[in-house]
């Protein structure tokens, strides 16, 4: 189910410019891992050639190695969208396709997957709304549109809607920056219960929340504007947060600039 | 607040603003309306006023003029199928209706949107989701040269150059298709409501795409991300995120479109041999179209003549009004869309 | 969160069991548009088949039928149908490509047969419709005319109204007068034809002349010109009329010495822009200008000949030599909208940058 993922020397660009630059670290199977850092670090590309859609924007294009397990995400004949649909994502603000009923949306990727009963659709809608927690409140209107819910019940369900095919990674980036404080809390604790069951890997600018939620967190930083990004370090949570090994993370962490 | 005030900060006066302004004029621009700005305000505002009013006037004196022509038309305006307001075979009695214009123009319509409307969002497509970025805007604008081409020049090509190339087209149809009724060609000139709606759907092509094309460039990226994250193909991707979001906007620039193919005069004028009957088959003779109409006949009509010319043209005018006015309110109703006027 | 309820039963979800999948050489659809086309002349020139526009649409057909089969054959019907979808995007841009290359083409070289020095300067006096000779110059006087005459009465007109909408409308009026603006560009230029008849031929009486046919071009000319001034206004950041405003700068004169200057390029633009979708109108022009195949320099006084109609008139006479005189007239037609178009872009270009002239 849940895969690790090895990342070796991966440089990022849009265009000549560099985004990010040799990036190499692992991300550990069932675990959270949370990106931090200051904006415009590369933190959010980064994690977006995690699942290829990096080379969605025009001019992205990215050198180096992402291992899933042992099969590289950028080797000869893989097929991106392939990998699209074995590491989801979700995003910053909440994107439930805006015509699609709830149930619809959290059948979507399914649809496109192959062809499945409608008793088999039901389970797995009830399943992935269950899993994101949401089944409670939207179990009564499956057939409304998603855009009626409110941002919170929308994040949670383009969470249902990435956990609904099953992927081996979840990518989250910045996921609660567009909700108020109780909806955050709310995603925070399902992020506790995925993690039985997915790799995630979180980008977030809120450093409580990456306190809150991972296990290990990666710092990301820029030597000036207009540099690429690049990996400070990485380490056990709790170590980043109480003592970290480079002297830029303090320095982040406790607010001295950033 | 650095920040806060070099926002608040108004930009200096523009350099074109080069007489100084004299401390006294500030005073009185504070009061009450200056005369200089009650005469401006009153022309901007009768030039409005003089728009609607020459939509009224259309209206108006193409109605004034219709009843004129109706009042002694022996024949039914709306169900006759001939068009005789000199009385010519009714020993001088005006007879005329628009039945064969209505089916000519509505097919001609019918055909050229059926062509124009599945090309137009092909092309649409191709410019914001398959085009090289580098092709699209080049692309763009060979759209625009095709709807800067007169439409007299469509004319000329298509009764020159496209109408004779389309027999062997037209046998072929006939051929595999004849038995449908609709296809039957008995060869001759194929100048007929086919012809003019191949050539219809050429010219209504450039307001269709760009209004599409407008639309599909507004797909939020972050709808397109969603159904990408999924493992969604690039079909995949429109079919679920930009067609459904640029559904609406899709109709209105095909009633745009309708509108123009509606009112074409002067290409289905040049290229439609008229025949006032119905003809089930589209490549065989038969059928007119308002515009085409009014066009051929007016050289030889009498003064009662261009009255009943003016009579349909009246129709004509309501026709395209409604057709117009539909298109624009449903783009009126996406408060995202902003102004497309191609 | 207190949900623990106990998975439903598991729905086999299919996954694909690699990342990797067979996927077709870039070059293949290349490949295969070459075959089509090959394959499309090989059964024309078997069938014996005339029409070129046949050969294309067999090879079109033959295109989108191989790629799907080929795709689906080797990379699964899904990866077949974005195939599918990609050749159609192509082929319909294709579609819309052959005509204007073809409309291009065969109006400059038929076109050039008789386009020359003597057929510009001369008009059609005295030749009759199987002669050979004659010429455009009545015509370019008339269309030239009548444009500026028709320009003359809009420009204001339009330029005025999207004064009024965008720096006074805030009313009920302002959304009347927009929507009717919109509608008003969709009218068919024969039915502005017909009211300009209605009114000033047969109810006042008037003769036909250049001037009826500019006061129809007019109406044709006005929403167009209102609909780009406006977005051109729109686009003048309020913080110049603040600031203007501010030094005590009456409106109206903050709207003739601030506004307008500053959007000066994009209205021209808009303006020759509209020239040129007026100039090629022939409709108003054949109900109200009538023919005159002799030079007439007075837009007042009885008919005259405009370019779009010589063009019509050449062709409907139905000879080998008006049809050359008809397609060099085009010719200088198209040559004289492109110019407008270039020119109305270049101006464009030119003034572009507002900041700091």
């Amino acid at each position: 189910m849940a895969k690790r993922i090895d990342v070796s020397g991966l440089t990022a660009f849009y265009g000549s410019h560099k985004a990010i630059d040799d990036i190499s670290m692992t991300v550990e199977p069932r675990s959270v891992t949370a990106f931090i850092g200051p904006s415009g670090c590369g933190k959010s590309t980064f994690l977006r050639t995690l699942n290829r859609m990096h080379e969605v924007t025009p001019g992205g294009r990215v050198e180096g190695k992402v291992l899933l397990d042992d099969e590289d995400l950028y080797g000869s004949g893989v097929d991106p969208v392939a990998v699209r649909r074995t590491i989801g994502m979700v995003f910053q603000r909440p994107n439930p396709f805006p015509t699609m009923s709830i149930f619809d949306n959290v059948a979507a990727g399914l649809k496109l997957n192959g062809s499945y009963k409608k008793s088999e659709l039901n389970d797995v809608v009830e399943k992935s709304l269950k899993g994101a927690n949401l089944w409670n409140e939207v179990k009564d209107r499956l057939n409304k549109p998603g855009s009626g819910l409110s941002g919170g019940q929308q994040q949670r369900l383009c969470i249902a809607r990435a956990i609904a095919v099953e992927p081996q990674v979840l990518l989250m980036d910045e996921p609660c920056s567009a909700l108020d404080p109780i909806s955050t809390l709310a995603i925070e604790d399902l992020i506790g219960e995925l993690k039985e069951r997915f790799t995630i890997v979180i980008v977030t600018h809120n450093m409580q929340q990456a306190a809150r939620v991972s296990d290990r967190t990666a710092f990301f930083n820029l030597a000036a504007v207009g540099q690429p990004g690049k990996l400070v370090e990485i380490d056990e949570t709790e170590r980043i947060f109480s003592n970290p090994s480079v002297q830029a993370t303090e320095d982040y962490i406790s607010g001295r600039f950033g | 607040m650095d920040i806060s005030s070099s926002n608040t900060t108004a930009p200096a006066p523009p350099p074109v603003d080069r007489e100084p302004v004299a401390p006294a004029s500030k005073a009185a621009a504070r009061g009450a309306t200056r005369p200089g700005d009650r005469i401006f305000l009153g022309f901007s505002r009768g030039s409005g006023i003089a728009l609607l009013v020459i939509m009224a006037a259309i209206a108006l004196f193409l109605a004034y003029r219709t009843t004129l022509a109706l009042a002694d038309n022996t024949g039914n305006f709306l169900t006759t199928f001939e068009w005789d307001p000199a009385g010519v075979s009714t020993g001088g009695k005006p007879y005329f209706g628009i039945a064969v214009l209505v089916f000519g123009t509505v097919v001609s319509s019918v055909i050229a949107l059926a062509i124009a409307v599945p090309v137009a969002i092909g092309i649409a497509l191709f410019i914001s989701h398959y085009a090289p970025r580098k092709l699209a805007s080049p692309i763009a604008y060979v759209i625009d040269l095709l709807a800067a081409v007169p439409s007299i020049v469509y004319g000329l090509w298509g009764a020159l150059v496209v109408a004779p190339s389309l027999t062997g087209l037209y046998s072929w149809l006939d051929d595999y298709f004849g038995w449908t009724g609709i296809f039957e060609y008995e060869g001759g000139a194929p100048r007929s409501l086919m012809t003019v709606g191949i050539l219809l759907a050429i010219m209504i092509l450039p307001i269709i795409t760009n209004v599409s094309r407008e639309v599909f460039l507004q797909v939020p990226k972050m709808h397109e991300e969603a159904a990408l994250a999924l493992g969604a193909t690039r079909w995949e991707v429109i079919r679920m995120s930009v067609l459904p979001f640029g559904r609406s906007g899709i109709i209105s620039a095909s009633m745009l479109g309708l509108g123009r193919a509606l009112g074409e005069t002067i290409a289905v004028a040049t290229v439609l041999s008229p025949n006032f009957l119905i003809n089930a088959s589209v490549l065989d003779y038969g059928g007119g179209t308002f515009a085409q109409n009014i066009a051929s006949k007016f050289n030889e009509a009498s003064e009662y003549g261009q009255d009943a010319l003016i009579a349909s043209g009246l129709v004509l005018f309501l026709i395209t009004l409604l057709v117009n006015g539909a298109a624009r309110l449903i783009i009126a109703r996406r408060k995202e869309y902003s102004g497309a006027n191609a | 969160m207190s949900t623990t309820t106990p998975t439903p039963p598991r729905t086999p979800v299919k996954r694909p069991a690699t990342l990797k999948a067979a996927s077709l050489p870039r070059w293949s659809p290349l490949a295969v548009a070459a075959g089509s086309v090959a394959v499309a002349v090989g059964i024309g020139a078997a069938a014996g088949l005339e029409s070129r526009i046949q050969w294309g649409l067999i090879a079109a057909l033959l295109f989108i039928v191989g790629s799907y089969v080929l795709a689906a054959t080797v990379e699964g019907t899904r990866q077949a149908k974005d195939r599918l979808a990609t050749s159609l995007v192509w082929v319909m841009f294709l579609l819309a490509v052959v005509p204007l290359a073809s409309l291009i083409y065969e109006t400059v070289q038929r076109g050039a047969k008789v386009f020359d020095g003597y057929f510009l300067t001369h008009s059609m006096g005295v030749v009759a419709d199987e002669e050979t000779g004659g010429g455009i110059y009545h015509a370019l006087i008339g269309t030239l005319e009548q444009v500026l005459l028709a320009s003359v009465i809009a420009v204001p007109v339009g330029l005025l109204t999207a004064i009024y909408l965008v720096e006074y409308g805030r009313g009920k009026l302002s959304k009347v007068i927009t929507f009717f603006v919109d509608v008003m560009t969709g009218i068919p230029s024969i039915v502005a034809g017909l009211f300009v008849l209605s009114f000033w031929i047969l109810i006042l009486g008037f003769d036909y002349s250049g001037w009826a046919g500019a006061m129809a071009l007019a109406i044709l000319m006005m929403p167009v010109i209102v609909r780009s001034t406006e977005e051109m206004l729109k686009l003048v950041p309020n913080e110049l009329r603040e600031a203007s405003l501010a030094l005590g700068v009456p409106k109206w004169r903050t709207i003739l010495k601030v506004v307008l200057p500053t959007a000066i390029g994009g209205i021209t633009t808009g303006v020759m822009l509209s020239v040129a979708r007026i100039a090629g109108e022939t409709a108003p022009v054949l109900l109200l200008v009538w023919v005159n195949p002799l030079i007439n320099t007075n837009p007042f006084d009885g008919s005259q000949a405009s370019l779009p109609l010589y063009v019509y008139q050449q062709y409907a006479a139905g000879t080998d030599a008006s049809y050359d005189r008809a397609w060099a007239a085009a010719l200088a037609l198209i040559g004289f909208i492109m110019i407008l178009n270039l020119a109305a872009r270049g101006v464009a270009r030119w003034k572009a940058p507002k900041t700091g002239r």
